[in-house]
């Protein structure tokens, strides 16, 4: 659906220029919610802005459903943009206009006619569960209510695709996952395409089906959601999926493990898994077959999209052989052991 | 007794001042319905032209729906060229354009002239100021949504920007009150005319404190109305 070749944008300033972004390529498939993640100054903002051309990139194109939006006259891109529905972190809603007349708006840049566009507007206002505040102004709406006002303009025109610039960054916990069933359920309804840029990897991980991971201007690693969570490859995802798992510091409890069980054997280990051996019974088997106790430390169990994953610190204590043994029955049964 | 002799004698000196003040009521009347009339067809006037000039100076700078740097910069210039010349000699300067257009360079008509050019460049910039006030992102907003230049002006540039519009209006109308005076002084009519032969002249105190009066009032009417307008506008969005 979007498919984006050798993308570059440097702006030249006086003194120097500054390489936004470097050589990025990327294909959005058609009906998928598709993440960018990046810490800021990374070059995402930049990226979605080229979509719609807000920014001209120096180099490369971007094809969205067939068309080179990089290569558009002013008016075709104009009417390509139509196409292209965007909602904001800071929602830029019109004070001047009430709920309805903000959604009407982009109906009357494309010159829908009068009566279309109203039974258009009410559609929206009934999808997005605001039926009762369409004569009300933004100034009177929370945030929650100002982004679902956002969603509906940018489906006014029947976009093709949607683009979030960190539409969800100013709101709070429960109203972002709100936001974010909202965008998922459009995103099923009509089979839209999503392309959302977000510094939260919980933003990531609740919605989307691939991500980009982009630092310094270029991509580091594009892969399925789970697969990233699961075996991140650089540091950057690493750092980001570290910021959401809560992951536990050994260095809290590992000076005391080992005096306490005198002549017994113990190591302190932290098992991750993911899928469907998270609901197996592994650890009460490992217990009764090798005659070891498991001390549990610390757990965290998460779910990206509906499989579940996590990890839990364990202190391992028994025969030298046991413990052995029972790390080795845990890596056979497709677990990932580290020893801390 | 005492009472009705006290209201008597006030009664007859009031009667007595009256009769030998009353022309200025007269001349007052008139003088402040030639300022009226004078200073609000040049606000408009102003606007008409002022306006338009504001929205072309935003519009053209660099990143805008417009841009165009040559514009911009010539009008720019053009735009301060005008502000840095006192009114008082713009008025002069401008006689014979005005003796063109109208025919005399003495009178009410003839004060609309030098008023509505000198207001021009200044309006350009009061609409310029209220119009960078609107947060960007609504602009890219409207632009992203496919919107061409005509369309982000008349649908978020002026609405988005209207109480502050408004106040510049009240600013502009009490500015020209103060020009429309100096033109009274070389023969524009008004209130500065009457302030200026009678008061200055003739030394006639009470004209020229009567005029201060009727001016302070004016000036506070406008500014109330500016106020009420745009308080009115904020509070419906709100």
């Amino acid at each position: 659906m979007i498919e984006i070749k050798n993308l570059a944008k440097i702006y030249h300033t006086a003194h120097q220029d500054i390489v936004a972004l470097d050589d990025v390529s990327l294909s959005i498939n058609r009906g998928e919610i598709f993440g960018i993640i990046g810490l800021s100054g990374a070059g995402k903002s930049t990226l979605i802005r080229c979509i719609n051309m807000l920014e001209k990139p120096t180099q490369g194109s971007i094809i969205v459903d067939g068309q080179d939006i990089t290569a558009l006259k002013q008016k075709e891109l104009r009417a390509a943009r139509q196409k292209i529905g965007i909602i904001f972190q800071q929602f830029n809603l019109l004070s001047s206009r009430t709920v309805f007349d903000n959604i009407m708006f982009p109906l009357e840049i494309a010159q829908v006619p009068a009566k279309a566009a109203r039974d258009r507007v009410n559609q929206l206002l009934e999808m997005v569960g605001l039926v009762d505040k369409a004569k009300v102004y933004p100034d009177q709406l929370s945030g929650g209510q100002k982004q679902r006002v956002g969603i509906a303009r940018a489906l006014a025109n029947d976009p093709k695709i949607l683009l979030s610039d960190e539409a969800t960054s100013a709101l709070d916990p429960q109203t972002t996952r709100s936001i974010l069933k909202l965008l998922k359920d459009i995103n099923q309804q009509l089979n839209l395409t999503i392309l959302l840029i977000t510094h939260d990897m919980n933003v990531i991980k609740q919605i989307c089906d691939r991500v980009a991971v982009i630092n310094n201007s270029r991509i580091e690693e594009v892969g399925d959601v789970l697969s990233i969570f699961s075996n991140p490859g650089t540091p950057t995802s690493q750092s980001f999926i570290k910021a959401i798992i809560n992951k536990d510091d050994p260095e809290e409890y590992k000076h005391d493990l080992l005096k306490e069980h005198g002549s017994k054997f113990s190591k302190l280990i932290r098992v991750s898994f993911i899928g469907a051996s998270a609901g197996d019974p592994i650890i009460s088997a490992m217990i009764k077959r090798f005659d070891v106790d498991a001390n549990i430390l610390h757990g965290n169990i998460d779910r990206v999209k509906d499989v579940p994953f996590g990890h839990l610190t364990l202190e391992l204590i028994g025969s030298r052989e046991g413990v052995h043994q029972s790390m080795q029955f845990l890596q056979n049964n497709g677990l990932d052991i580290e020893v801390l | 007794m005492m009472m009705y002799a006290f209201g008597l004698t006030a009664n007859t000196v009031l009667n007595t001042f009256w009769a030998e003040n009353s022309w200025i009521a007269e001349k007052l009347l008139t003088a402040t319905w030639e300022t009226m009339y004078m200073v609000l067809i040049s606000t408009a006037l102003s606007y008409l032209l002022g306006l338009p000039l504001g929205v072309i100076l935003v519009t053209t700078e660099a990143g805008h729906v417009l841009e165009n740097k040559w514009v911009n910069y010539i009008l720019g210039v053009i735009v301060n060229a005008t502000r840095s010349i006192p009114f008082i000699i713009f008025l002069i300067l401008v006689i014979p354009f005005t003796r063109l257009v109208v025919g005399t360079p003495i009178g009410t008509v003839a004060s609309m002239v030098p008023l509505t050019l000198a207001a021009i460049p200044f309006v350009a910039r009061m609409v310029e100021t209220s119009l960078k006030e609107i947060h960007w992102g609504l602009i890219e907003a409207a632009v992203s949504m496919g919107a061409n230049a005509w369309q982000v002006i008349s649908k978020v540039l002026i609405p988005e920007a209207m109480p502050s519009i408004i106040l510049g209006v009240a600013i502009t109308t009490i500015n020209l009150v103060g020009y429309s005076a100096m033109a009274g002084i070389v023969g524009g009519g008004g209130l500065g005319t009457l302030a200026y032969y009678y008061g200055y002249q003739r030394y006639e105190d009470l004209i020229m404190w009567a005029t201060v009066i009727v001016l302070i009032l004016f000036v506070q009417c406008i500014q109330i109305a500016g106020d009420g307008m745009a308080a009115r506008i904020i509070n419906k969005r709100r």
